[in-house]
């Protein structure tokens, strides 16, 4: 089970490229029609250097461009099966477009027993910047972990 | 958003979306790069103990995401964040609803702050979230 002694892990940062090919099938896959997203004239419209990025694709970068994408997991030893998305949050501090260069830096904010030990969250608070150093968001997200009845 | 500044309860956000289907949550799997077996491959699932396969929280989210910046621009969402309250499961019916609980002043800027939620056709919350706004 993960303990206190997980809090402040860090893992390996993760560098994600803005790749409008990729941006385009998720938009697709959403039935995301919203012009400013797809036509680089409506997003200048708009005040954005190009295309921004939708609110959850950070989330999305960070796991397409990660070595193992589940890195956290293994390291703290949590089975996959047993994990369920609890929380979610963005910070959003500068743009993010097409083109950028993100690095994502992942680390351990919190573990807390739920239900007597039947559930652990688990927080992981990743720092994100951008080619030119800029602090651009912040994300955090809660896993639930359900735990194994001891036998 | 326009000149004209939301009043505390309007309802600014509101959208509806096609059912999940296995065929969206197997794009989805690629196009988020979440590859997690538990929502695309049914002899997975059920060895995890689910009875079928069931939809990414982000997946939900990103709907959520979707509908929030129909009405407001992306340059103006300062946070967002949810808690998945529920499993989404195949064929939900899902409707995303944002509605301005509060108006305050954060950093020398005017803002919104959103409760959010996304309900299957059943009322069920799946999502309950927020967003905080400059206006």
């Amino acid at each position: 089970m993960v303990d206190q002694s997980a809090v402040g892990r860090e893992f390996t940062p993760v560098i994600a490229r803005v790749e409008p090919g990729r941006l385009r099938f998720f938009l697709d896959t959403l039935g995301e029609g919203n012009s400013l997203y797809r036509d680089e004239n409506a997003a200048r419209a708009a005040g954005f250097s190009d295309r921004p990025v939708p609110p959850t694709y950070l989330f999305c970068l960070e796991m397409m461009d990660a070595t193992e994408p589940f890195e956290f997991l293994t390291a703290l030893n949590i089975d996959l099966a047993r994990v369920l998305h609890g929380e979610q949050r963005f910070d959003y501090y500068a743009p993010v477009v097409v083109g950028d260069t993100l690095t994502f830096r992942p680390k351990v904010t919190g573990v807390t027993d739920k239900k007597g030990g039947a559930m652990t969250l688990v927080v992981v608070e990743t720092r994100v910047t951008n080619q030119d150093g800029v602090h651009v968001a912040d994300t955090s997200r809660t896993v639930v972990i359900r735990n194994p009845r001891p036998s | 958003m326009t000149a004209t500044k939301p009043g505390v309860g309007e309802r600014i956000v509101h959208k509806e979306f096609p059912p999940i289907t296995r065929h969206r949550l197997a794009l989805y799997c690629g196009a988020s790069g979440d590859h997690n077996p538990i929502h695309v491959d049914l002899d997975f699932a059920k060895k995890a103990g689910f009875p079928d396969v069931f939809s990414h929280g982000m997946l939900i989210m990103a709907y959520l995401g979707q509908a929030l910046t129909d009405a407001v621009p992306p340059s103006r969402i300062r946070s967002f964040s949810t808690r998945f309250a529920a499993i989404t499961q195949l064929g939900a019916k899902l409707t995303c609803e944002g509605t301005v609980a509060e108006l305050l002043e954060q950093d020398g800027e005017k803002r919104a702050r959103l409760t959010l939620t996304t309900k299957d056709e059943t009322g069920e919350i799946k999502l309950a979230g927020e967003a905080i706004i400059a206006l």
